[in-house]
């Protein structure tokens, strides 16, 4: 384990952390609401922090898979308890395992939250707890990556630990380049989205926060009610779809740039994606239609919750657990869908779904007739063996860690619906379960280890599990 | 510079790592899954897994787009026809791996119809290295500039030797022979010396001189000198084809030994004046019968390197004079230097070397041309030749008013035939070909030596 190159690049990417931290002060001196002292102090700590690295001296420059999965996962727990610094020290979180919570929540675009007055929130910390959603969501360390200059080689495996997927490829051959196009792409999205917002009348600040949500696949409203609170068919819309644009594959847009169209429309995983949204709209708004009333108003809250679900944003503008079961169903059963790889969204993503479908396809086939050969084929192009059993042994630690969370959670008591839910929601990064979990209550009420745990699941399901659940192997700390 | 690479194995790695670090856009192609991910592990480098003759995996590795693409898998057809269905695609330059020596010598029609830039064929390469340490066989390694003219060699200053304990300024003086000591690898250090830098026992020295002053200087100095007149080649590849080949036109006799029986009835028709031996190179009583002691020269070159060093290791301790060793891992050179075989060729690395050169000189259209590039001191030290362009900074200035960056060193011009070891009164003219040694990296232009 490089140990001291290691702590290098995480040192260089926790000065990137602090400056991102300035955003917020700036807000802060703009709505003078007093809260810019606590952002500058926990950024200047955080600078600092990342420089003592810098007193190492570093002669071995080589990283492996191991360093990558440690870069990550420590990162990732340093910028969720620094980041949760500033809400805990201004006061208005007053627990300190509420503000990790939350700024995991955040970091993660899970979108759970602990607050029971989001309205009261003063407007930088509004802005922080949503920023960390944007910047979450296309990575931390990808941005780091896209402004740093010391981009050697093997940055490939701390990139591979932090992007979801079962599979990790590369726009083009420059990793900086690389990381640049993403986030150019998820920029240009998220002003698109903030312009249509603003042209419907949303106030400016909120269709920049309601965006910074909508781009992580966060969730995090900053109104009690969610976009409940706006009432409003178009922001509904406009925010509806693009949740599900943020929860395509980037790679795709990168087609589309290229004037690849052909190859981005014939995107077998896009295809399922779509699929899977059209059928869950049209079904839950028959089965909604006695409640609402008119078909428009059923397809448009049905179709809003399917998105927000699916790309694990989790926003609300309805309380879906006062649903119909069949409903509340699919809405749980998408829970585990997740977004399309390369996207912002959680979950187990569409991807790792149809391949675990044509496993199980091929291996009837196989206990049928013993002698056929085939292999799994998606874009007609077979998919490698390692990725398939990569896939059966993440569902198998995935669902070993529902367990055991739900285990953990069940100790402070409640009702098994909301623990379950609780845990399904924050490892898929979706943020509101059902039950007290549900849309209209929050986390606030679990007990604290019940939070830790969910704190931890929920950086379990941004990264994919295996980062986090490594660096608790001894093994991978030894020399 | 986008460039393509097609096929992952070890030359095709080699190119990778070399062209990564200077900078490069590169996409690797291979059809092996595994090959592509380790590739893309280790470099930052964008990987396709495909075929390098199918259109559609061709466009997704960008061709339409690419400055270069080098098709470097094990089969010479395949790599033509990579190189011609990219080059109609679009991409500007292309160069192919080609072995079979039926097919490089059809250069001329694949570059005018074909258009393929050119071909490199690294066995032949390596041969031609051999061959030249063989005319000095003192030396541990020679490298050429224009056309043969300036040599750099390096030699190993023997503990108690003439060299030991001398400080340079007083070489020319003792000796009397124009050379240049352009660098020094002491341990793991490497110093571009001055003056006043002193020898130890065991450095590395690398000097340039014209071939009869380096031949002058070697016997002054005390080194053994005398030609090789006898070779024996142990395992028959095609670089012993080459080899040989060379080796018989400058006279020396050659003793080809060689496994498999019907190889050696082919290598007797291609070379009707080599002794061709069928038996197995390892085996002890065979080397020794066929003298091995006697050689004055042992080359071994079959397919496996630590086959190689055994029986370099063997044919040293039996007494053969010199001995060339063959290994690809490069993991293994540190090993060879500590048991004593100092001369080792790995024709991945020197094929790298080329397509390296060909590469800067394409970045750099305009100014002064890279000409050679080799790579000392496992590439950490580069000794490049450059043609003076007009426009130069660098000429018409005697060299000690030239502001030059540190660890640079000019270490000869050559203009026309004459070779000049300069002195700080020389300047470089127009046209000249300049010799520059450096630890510096990825110069492309002569300008860039200067502060």
């Amino acid at each position: 384990m490089n140990f001291r190159y290691s702590l290098h690049i995480i040192g260089s990417i926790m000065r990137v952390v602090a400056a991102l931290m300035l955003f917020p002060v700036l807000v802060s001196v703009i709505y003078s609401d007093g809260c810019a002292v606590w952002f500058l102090a926990v950024a200047a700590i955080m600078f600092a922090a990342g420089m003592l690295p810098l007193l190492l001296r570093v002669a071995d420059k080589n990283i492996f898979a191991r360093e990558g999965f440690f870069i990550v996962a420590v990162t990732w727990f340093l910028i969720s308890m620094l980041g949760a610094l500033p809400f805990y020290l201004s006061g208005q979180i007053p627990s300190y395992i509420d503000a990790f919570f939350e700024t995991v929540s955040g970091f993660t675009t899970t979108g759970a939250s602990i607050l029971t007055d989001v309205e009261s929130m003063s407007p930088s910390m509004l802005f922080w707890r949503s920023f960390t959603h944007w910047v979450g969501g296309m990575g931390v360390l990808v941005f780091a990556f896209a402004i740093l200059s010391q981009n050697g080689a093997r940055v490939s495996h701390i990139l591979r630990a932090e992007s979801p997927g079962p599979t990790y490829g590369k726009l083009v051959s420059k990793t900086k380049i690389n990381s640049q196009i993403l986030y150019g792409m998820y920029i240009l999205l998220s002003v698109v989205e903030f312009a249509l917002l603003v042209c419907g009348g949303m106030p400016a600040f909120d269709a920049m926060l309601n965006t910074f949500g909508t781009a992580g696949t966060g969730g995090f409203g900053i109104k009690n009610t969610s976009i409940g609170y706006y009432n409003n068919a178009y922001f509904d819309y406009v925010i509806g779809i693009f949740m599900v644009l943020f929860g395509i594959n980037f790679n795709l847009y990168f087609l589309l740039i290229r004037r690849k169209f052909s190859d981005a429309v014939r995107n077998e995983e896009l295809r399922w994606y779509l699929g899977i949204i059209a059928f869950s709209t049209v079904t839950i708004a028959a089965n909604i239609l006695p409640i609402y009333k008119t078909i428009g108003e059923s397809i448009r809250y049905a179709f809003f919750q399917v998105a927000s679900i699916i790309t694990t944003t989790g926003y609300a503008t309805a309380d879906f657990g006062q649903w119909p079961v069949y409903s509340q169903a699919v809405l749980v059963a998408l829970m585990f869908v997740g977004g399309c790889v390369g996207s912002t969204g959680g979950g187990l993503k569409v991807m790792r779904i149809l391949i675990m479908i044509k496993t199980a396809i091929k291996e009837i086939r196989y206990s049928l007739n013993p002698r056929t050969v085939s292999s799994v084929v998606i874009d007609k192009k077979p998919i490698d063996r390692s990725v398939v059993t990569g896939v059966s042994s993440y569902l198998v630690t995935f669902s070993l860690l529902l367990a055991v969370s739900v285990l953990l959670v069940s100790i402070s008591g409640r009702d098994f619906m909301t623990n379950v839910t609780a845990v399904i929601a924050c490892l898929n990064n979706i943020g509101p379960g059902l039950g007290e979990v549900g849309p209209a209550g929050n986390f606030s009420s679990l007990s604290a280890l019940s939070k830790v745990v969910l704190s931890f699941d929920m950086l379990a399901g941004r990264l994919e599990i295996f980062p986090l659940l490594a660096i608790l192997i001894p093994s991978s700390w030894r020399k | 510079m986008n460039i393509i690479i097609v096929g992952g194995g070890k030359v095709g790695a080699e190119i990778t790592a070399a062209l990564a670090k200077e900078g490069h856009d590169i996409v690797v192609l291979d059809t092996d899954p595994d090959v592509v991910k380790k590739l893309t592990d280790d470099y930052d480098v964008m990987g396709v897994c495909g075929s390098g003759v199918i259109c559609a995996n061709l466009i997704e590795a960008g061709a339409e787009n690419a400055r270069l693409i080098i098709s470097t898998t094990s089969q010479d057809e395949i790599n033509l026809l990579c190189c011609i269905i990219a080059k109609k695609l679009g991409a500007r330059h292309s160069i192919a791996r080609v072995r079979n020596p039926e097919l490089v010598d059809q250069l001329p029609f694949m570059q005018s119809e074909l258009g393929i830039s050119t071909l490199v064929n690294p066995d032949f390469y390596a041969a031609s290295e051999i061959a030249q340490v063989l005319q000095i066989p003192s030396a541990i390694k020679i490298d050429t500039f224009a056309k043969g003219r300036l040599l750099l060699a390096e030699l190993k200053v023997d503990a108690g030797g003439k060299l030991d304990g001398m400080a340079l300024h007083m070489l020319r003086r003792t000796f009397g022979a124009k050379i240049l000591v352009c660098a020094v690898s002491r341990k793991d250090e490497i110093y571009i010396p001055g003056g006043n830098f002193v020898l130890e026992q065991d450095d590395h020295i690398y000097i340039t001189a014209s071939h009869p002053e380096l031949l002058a200087f070697l016997n002054a100095a005390g080194y053994a000198s005398g030609r090789i007149r006898n070779a024996m080649i142990v395992g028959g590849s095609r670089i012993a084809f080459y080899l040989a080949q060379q080796l018989i036109e400058t006279g020396v006799s050659v003793k080809i030994i060689e496994i498999d029986h019907d190889r050696c009835v082919e290598l007797s028709r291609i070379l009707p004046r080599a002794t061709i031996v069928c038996g197995d190179g390892t085996s002890e009583g065979l080397l020794v019968e066929e003298g091995v002691g006697h050689t004055d020269a042992c080359v071994t070159l079959t397919g496996t390197d630590e086959e190689n060093i055994i029986i370099s290791m063997f044919a040293k301790s039996c007494g053969a004079r010199k001995v060339i060793t063959k290994v690809n891992k490069t993991s293994l050179q540190s090993m060879m230097t500590s048991v004593g075989l100092d001369t080792s060729v790995s024709p991945k690395t020197i094929t790298a070397n080329i397509i390296l050169q060909y590469v800067r000189a394409k970045m750099n259209s305009k100014g002064s041309n890279i000409q050679t590039l080799y790579k000392l001191v496992g590439d950490r030290v580069e000794a490049l030749e450059f043609v003076a362009g007009e426009q130069s900074k660098t000429v018409g200035v005697p060299l000690r008013d030239l502001k030059i960056k540190q660890g640079v060193l000019i270490s000869g011009i050559i203009r026309k035939n004459k070779v000049i070891i300069p002195s700080g009164a020389d300047l470089i003219e127009p046209h000249d070909r300049v010799i520059v040694v450096t630890t510096n990296r990825y110069f492309t232009d002569l300008d860039e030596i200067l502060e």
